[in-house]
């Protein structure tokens, strides 16, 4: 390649590059963190009405139980916005407001599941559906079981 | 639980905690997305991983007695609650409760969120463009 073609590709690179960002929307920083802060700040206060009402209606349930519970009742939710098309809605404005939150994961799966279902229940949903939260599982279970190996001989050798 | 008081002024710092705390955290969560060109499946990873450490540390009990849901509803709880699990359950079983304890604590979620994926895909199709 001689010297004068390398010229006019470095030329043309930058040329393209000018014009993405011409082309990028830029307005969009501060007005994407005030969403993804409302929605993801909506979503938990969401979640803390169900927890309060939950341990309103039933006394004897153990705080444990009252956040198990209110996850298991977010998540179904979440999910089945999935299914009706809700969630892309949310999805679209709230940027990590919407998939930072529990509610997002559940999205994430259940949306994957939906997507491959055409190649059959087996070979599509059950496989794909971790595609997506994969990571954050597999991450999950190996760093917990490493703090939970962690704090076990803290706790044998320092005693807490 | 909580660090606030039991009166109706209580509740409502209660909630504005709530909401700043789950707020914020998916505010900075957005900036990665703006500055960095991490995706988002790096970026739950990275506050998954946050939570993990929080618990590890012993700190997570306090902020989310401050911040409840607020802390507790992003993916930094689901983190916290593996850590939480497997620390409790190598407290209780012996080294190897970590390897249980995580899944056990957050099973609940997690089983709902499969079976409720499963059953969605079966009532729905997908609307993908």
């Amino acid at each position: 390649m001689t010297e004068q073609q390398t010229k006019e590709i470095n030329a043309r690179n930058e040329r393209y590059n000018k014009y993405v960002e011409s082309v990028t929307p830029k307005t969009g920083t501060f007005v994407s963190l005030l969403k993804a802060f409302v929605i993801g700040g909506i979503t938990c206060v969401i979640a803390e009405l169900i927890g309060d009402g939950l341990s309103t209606l039933l006394p004897s349930l153990s705080d444990e139980l009252v956040s198990s519970y209110t996850s298991m009742i977010i998540v179904s939710v979440a999910i089945f916005f999935t299914g009706f098309g809700f969630y892309d809605v949310i999805a679209r404005h709230g940027g990590a407001g919407s998939f930072l939150p529990i509610t997002g994961f559940a999205n994430a799966m259940s949306s994957a599941a939906l997507e491959y279902k055409s190649e059959g229940l087996i070979l599509g949903t059950s496989v794909k559906m971790f595609t997506v939260v994969g990571p954050v599982v597999v991450n999950g279970i190996v760093w917990s079981t490493f703090a939970g190996i962690v704090r076990y001989l803290v706790m044998l050798i320092f005693g807490v | 639980m909580s660090v606030f008081p039991d009166t109706w002024w209580g509740v409502v710092l209660s909630y504005l905690a709530v909401f700043a705390g789950g707020g914020l955290l998916c505010a900075s969560a957005q900036m990665f997305i703006i500055k960095t060109k991490l995706t988002p499946a790096r970026i739950l990873v990275i506050f998954l991983l946050f939570g993990v450490f929080l618990q590890t540390i012993g700190v997570f009990d306090f902020l989310k007695s401050i911040f409840g849901s607020g802390i507790t509803v992003p993916i930094v709880g689901f983190g916290a609650g593996l850590a939480e699990g497997a620390i409790k359950g190598a407290q209780t079983y012996g080294i190897l409760g970590a390897f249980a304890g995580g899944l056990i604590q957050t099973a609940f979620g997690v089983g709902a969120a499969v079976v409720a994926s499963y059953i969605v895909t079966l009532l729905f199709n997908s609307k993908s463009k």
